[in-house]
C-alpha cells in the first residue's frame, strides 16, 4: 500500500514539472505570483483576530433597476489554523429581514454552511458545492466574498503597474481545473496587498467580469491589537460585462478586533442572533 | 360584525400599504445624493458612521416594525363531490411583525390578521407573542406563543412533533404557514459537551389537521371519502398540566456533523384514534424516541432520522380504533448539481409494529394498511434571474400505497417589496384509503401576490 502512494506521488511530481516547463514560466514569477497572493489575501480576506461589518449590497440591472440587500457580517478566524468562521445576520429586503447565515470555512475543503428562517424556526444545512454560485444573487460569488484556495490556481507575476497613483504587482492567476473562467489578473496594491481591481477572462479569452476596489480606508485598529490600522476596501464592485449587471458593495460601518469568540458561530445565536454584535 | 371586522382589516392593510409606500420613496430619494467621491483610494482615518442615512417612519419607531399584506386564491380544476367549494383558497391577510430587543430580554409579537373567504371569514392568527431571557451565560429561555421546528426531514417529520398546518400546507399558502404555533416553555442549555432543549406545553397543541371542512379526507368509519358532511370533531384533550407536552433534545455537533438525540411525551398531533362508544375521533397518548444525524456526505449534505412511536394506548396493537406504535426511518440527501440547481432525495419507511395483532382485530370490510409504507421523495429548485425567480418541484411518491402528491412552485422577486407565486398542490392516488390517495379530488392550483415591508 505504502509503496503504491510513493509511486503516486513520485508520477505526480513528474507531471506538475512537465506542465510547469510546456507552460515556460520562468520558477521565479511563480513563487513570487504566490507570495504576492498569499499576502493579498491575508489582507482583503482576513485582517485582524476578528470583524463586524455593516454591508449594503446595490444589485443593478443593466437597465438600471435596483435591488437591495443589507446585512450585518461577523467574521472570526481561528487562531491555530487558517480556519474561518462567518455569521451573516440579513436586514433587508424584508422577506429575508432576520434570516442567519453561517459558514465554517476550511482553506481545503468545502465548508459549512448552516441557515435559519426564522418564520419556521428551521436551520437547514445547505448543499452549496459549486463555490462559484452567486452570493444572494449578487455578482459575487461565494468564492468571491470569502477567498478562493489559492492552491487551486496557477499564480504568475506579470509585471507591476500603476492604478492611479499607486502601484500595483499584476498577476495573472490560471485555475488548475476548468470553471467558468479561463483566468484572473489581478491588481495588487504593493503597499497594502489589497487587489484594486481583477479582471476575469472567459473561456473565448474576452473580458467577463470587472472587480474594482472603489474605495479604501485605513480603518483603526483597537488599542493592543499589534498594528494601528487595517486598509479595508469598504468599497467595492463586481460588473458582469457580458449582462451589463453590477454590484456595489458598501461598507457602512466595519471594526477589527472587537473581541468576537468562537462560541458565537453556533447553532444557538444562529436561532437567537447575538444582538450585542449584530445592533 | 365579521364583514365589517373583515373590511377593517383590508381597509387598514391598504393604509397601511400606501403610507409605508410613501415613506419608502422619500427615504430612496435622500439617499440618492450621497453617490460621490468614488473610484478613489482614500487614507482617512474611520468612522463607525460612514454615511447616516436619513431614517424612514419605520426605522424612527422604538421598536422593529415590519410584516407584509399577502392575497391569494386557489381552485380545485375538478369536483369533488364532499366539498360545495370549488375554491381551496380565497384570502387577504396582513401579517405585523413587532421586534423589541433590550439588554436582558428580547420581545417578539408576529400576527396574522386575515379575511379566508373560503371557510372562517375574518381571523386573528397570533402566531408569535414571546420573550427570550438569558438567565445564566449558559442557558437561554423563550416563553410564550412560538414556532418550533427540529430535526432533519424536508417535509417529512419524525421528531418534530410540534404543531403543524396541514390546511396550510395543502392548499398553498407559504411554507411559513405548515407549521402552527406552540404555547410553550422552551429552555436550552449550552455546554462544550452537550447542548439541550426542553419544551413543555402546559396545554396540548394539536395540528390544525384536515377536518373535512375545505379539504375531503377519506372517513375509515364510514369506509369512504367524506367532507364537509362529515366535519371532524375531535374529543377535546384541553386540561392545562394534564393534557401537556413535554418535548426534549440533545444535541451537538462534531466536526461539522449535527447529532441529536430526541424524546417526546404527549399525544398523535392529529385525531387518529376512535371512539366506538361515543363515536369520536381522539388523540390517543404517544411517546417517541429518536435520533438524528446531518452533514457532509460525498459533493452534498446527508441526513438519517429514526423514530419510535410508542402509542401508549394501543401498546399490543389490539385496539383497531388506536394506531398501532411505529418505526419511522428517514434518509436523505442533497446537492447543489449545478449553478443554482439543487436536488434533494429522501427515502422514508413507516413500519407498523404488532402488524399481526393488527391484521386479526380490524374489523371485517376495513381497508388494511400495509406494514410498511414507503415514501419516495424529489426536491428540484432552480433558482434564475438573479436569484429573483424560483422553480421548485417537491415530489411525494408511496410505491406500497401508490399514491403522489406534486408540489410545483414558481415565485417571482419582483421588486425588493413585491413578489408573485404561482403552484399547484396535486394528488394522484389508486385507492382512497391512502395517505396521499385520499386528497385526490383536492388537487388544486393557486396564485399569491405580496407586499412585504
Amino acid at each position: 500500500m505504502k509503496s503504491y502512494y510513493w509511486f503516486s506521488f513520485v508520477l505526480s511530481l513528474g507531471l506538475l514539472a512537465t506542465t510547469a516547463q510546456g507552460q515556460k514560466i520562468p520558477p521565479e514569477a511563480q513563487k513570487a505570483g504566490i507570495e504576492i497572493m498569499e499576502n493579498s489575501q491575508r489582507a482583503f480576506y482576513s485582517p485582524g483576530a476578528d470583524m463586524k461589518a455593516d454591508i449594503r449590497m446595490e444589485l443593478v440591472t443593466a437597465d438600471g433597476k435596483k435591488r437591495i440587500r443589507v446585512l450585518t457580517m461577523l467574521r472570526w478566524n481561528d487562531p491555530k489554523g487558517k480556519d474561518q468562521k462567518y455569521f451573516l445576520y440579513f436586514r433587508e429586503p424584508a422577506d429575508v429581514r432576520g434570516m442567519t447565515f453561517m459558514v465554517w470555512k476550511y482553506p481545503l475543503k468545502e465548508s459549512d454552511r448552516w441557515i435559519y428562517v426564522p418564520a419556521i424556526d428551521l436551520i437547514r444545512r445547505i448543499a452549496a458545492s459549486d463555490a462559484r454560485s452567486s452570493f444572494v444573487g449578487s455578482d459575487f460569488t461565494y468564492e468571491d466574498v470569502s477567498g478562493r484556495n489559492i492552491a487551486a490556481d496557477t499564480h504568475t507575476l506579470l509585471r507591476e503597474e500603476k492604478i492611479g497613483d499607486r502601484d500595483c504587482y499584476l498577476v495573472e492567476s490560471v485555475p488548475k481545473q476548468p470553471i467558468d473562467y479561463m483566468k484572473r489578473i489581478s491588481w495588487i496594491d504593493k503597499i497594502t496587498f489589497l487587489p484594486l481591481k481583477e479582471e476575469y477572462y472567459d473561456v473565448q479569452n474576452q473580458l467577463a467580469r470587472l472587480f474594482t476596489a472603489d474605495k479604501i480606508e485605513e480603518v483603526a485598529a483597537p488599542e493592543g491589537a499589534g498594528r494601528k490600522s487595517f486598509p479595508t476596501a469598504v468599497k467595492r464592485t463586481m460588473k458582469n460585462l457580458k449582462a451589463g449587471h453590477r454590484t456595489e458593495v458598501t461598507y457602512t460601518s466595519v471594526s477589527y478586533n472587537v473581541g468576537l469568540q468562537d462560541n458565537i458561530f453556533t447553532e444557538r445565536y444562529l436561532r437567537n442572533p447575538p444582538e450585542r454584535w449584530i445592533k | 360584525m365579521r364583514r365589517f371586522a373583515s373590511r377593517s382589516v383590508v381597509i387598514l392593510g391598504i393604509l397601511l400599504l400606501f403610507l409605508i409606500e410613501n415613506i419608502h420613496a422619500a427615504s430612496t430619494q435622500g439617499e440618492a445624493g450621497k453617490e460621490q467621491g468614488k473610484g478613489q483610494t482614500q487614507t482617512k482615518v474611520p468612522s463607525d458612521e460612514t454615511s447616516k442615512e436619513q431614517k424612514s417612519f419605520l426605522e424612527m419607531l422604538p421598536f422593529e416594525f415590519h410584516g407584509f399584506l399577502d392575497a391569494r386564491g386557489g381552485l380545485r380544476p375538478q369536483d369533488d363531490p364532499h366539498e360545495s367549494k370549488t375554491a381551496t383558497l380565497g384570502e387577504t391577510r396582513l401579517q405585523v411583525h413587532l421586534f423589541k430587543a433590550l439588554d436582558w430580554a428580547k420581545f417578539r409579537i408576529k400576527s396574522d390578521f386575515l379575511y379566508d373567504g373560503v371557510v372562517k371569514g375574518a381571523e386573528v392568527d397570533l402566531r408569535e407573542a414571546n420573550t427570550i431571557l438569558t438567565p445564566f451565560e449558559f442557558m437561554d429561555l423563550k416563553v410564550g406563543r412560538q414556532i418550533l421546528t427540529w430535526g432533519t426531514g424536508d417535509y417529512i417529520f419524525i421528531n418534530d412533533l410540534f404543531p403543524k398546518d396541514f390546511n396550510s400546507f395543502f392548499v398553498g399558502r407559504d411554507d411559513e404557514y405548515l407549521k402552527a404555533p406552540s404555547d410553550a416553555l422552551k429552555t436550552s442549555f449550552y455546554t462544550k459537551a452537550l447542548n439541550v432543549d426542553f419544551v413543555y406545553t402546559p396545554r396540548f397543541n394539536p395540528d390544525r389537521f384536515i377536518d373535512g371542512k375545505r379539504l375531503s379526507y377519506f372517513n375509515p368509519q364510514l369506509g369512504r371519502l367524506a367532507g364537509e358532511d362529515t366535519v371532524i370533531h375531535p374529543r377535546k384533550r384541553n386540561d392545562w398540566f394534564e393534557d401537556s407536552e413535554v418535548a426534549l433534545r440533545l444535541f451537538r455537533d462534531i466536526e461539522g456533523y449535527g447529532l441529536a438525540l430526541y424524546g417526546y411525551n404527549g399525544f398523535w398531533k392529529s385525531p387518529v384514534g376512535f371512539d366506538p362508544q361515543s363515536r369520536e375521533a381522539i388523540f390517543p397518548h404517544l411517546s417517541v424516541y429518536g435520533l438524528s444525524a446531518r452533514g457532509k456526505v460525498w459533493k452534498g449534505i446527508g441526513n438519517i432520522e429514526i423514530g419510535y412511536y410508542d402509542s401508549r394506548d394501543d401498546r399490543n396493537g389490539k385496539d383497531p380504533f388506536i394506531p398501532n406504535g411505529q418505526l419511522r426511518y428517514l434518509a436523505g440527501y442533497e446537492q447543489e448539481l449545478a449553478k443554482d440547481f439543487t436536488l434533494g432525495v429522501q427515502y422514508y419507511l413507516e413500519q407498523m409494529l404488532q402488524y399481526g395483532a393488527y391484521k386479526r382485530t380490524l374489523p371485517r370490510g376495513s381497508h388494511a394498511a400495509d406494514e410498511y409504507r414507503h415514501v419516495v421523495t424529489l426536491r428540484l429548485t432552480k433558482l434564475l434571474m438573479y436569484q429573483n425567480l424560483r422553480l421548485s418541484l417537491f415530489t411525494f411518491y408511496s410505491p406500497s400505497d401508490q399514491d403522489v402528491y406534486m408540489r410545483p412552485n414558481i415565485h417571482y422577486r419582483i421588486t425588493d417589496h413585491w413578489s408573485a407565486e404561482a403552484g399547484a398542490n396535486i394528488f394522484f392516488g389508486e385507492k382512497d384509503h391512502t395517505f396521499f390517495g385520499q386528497f385526490k379530488d383536492n388537487t388544486n392550483v393557486y396564485l399569491g401576490f405580496r407586499w412585504s415591508f
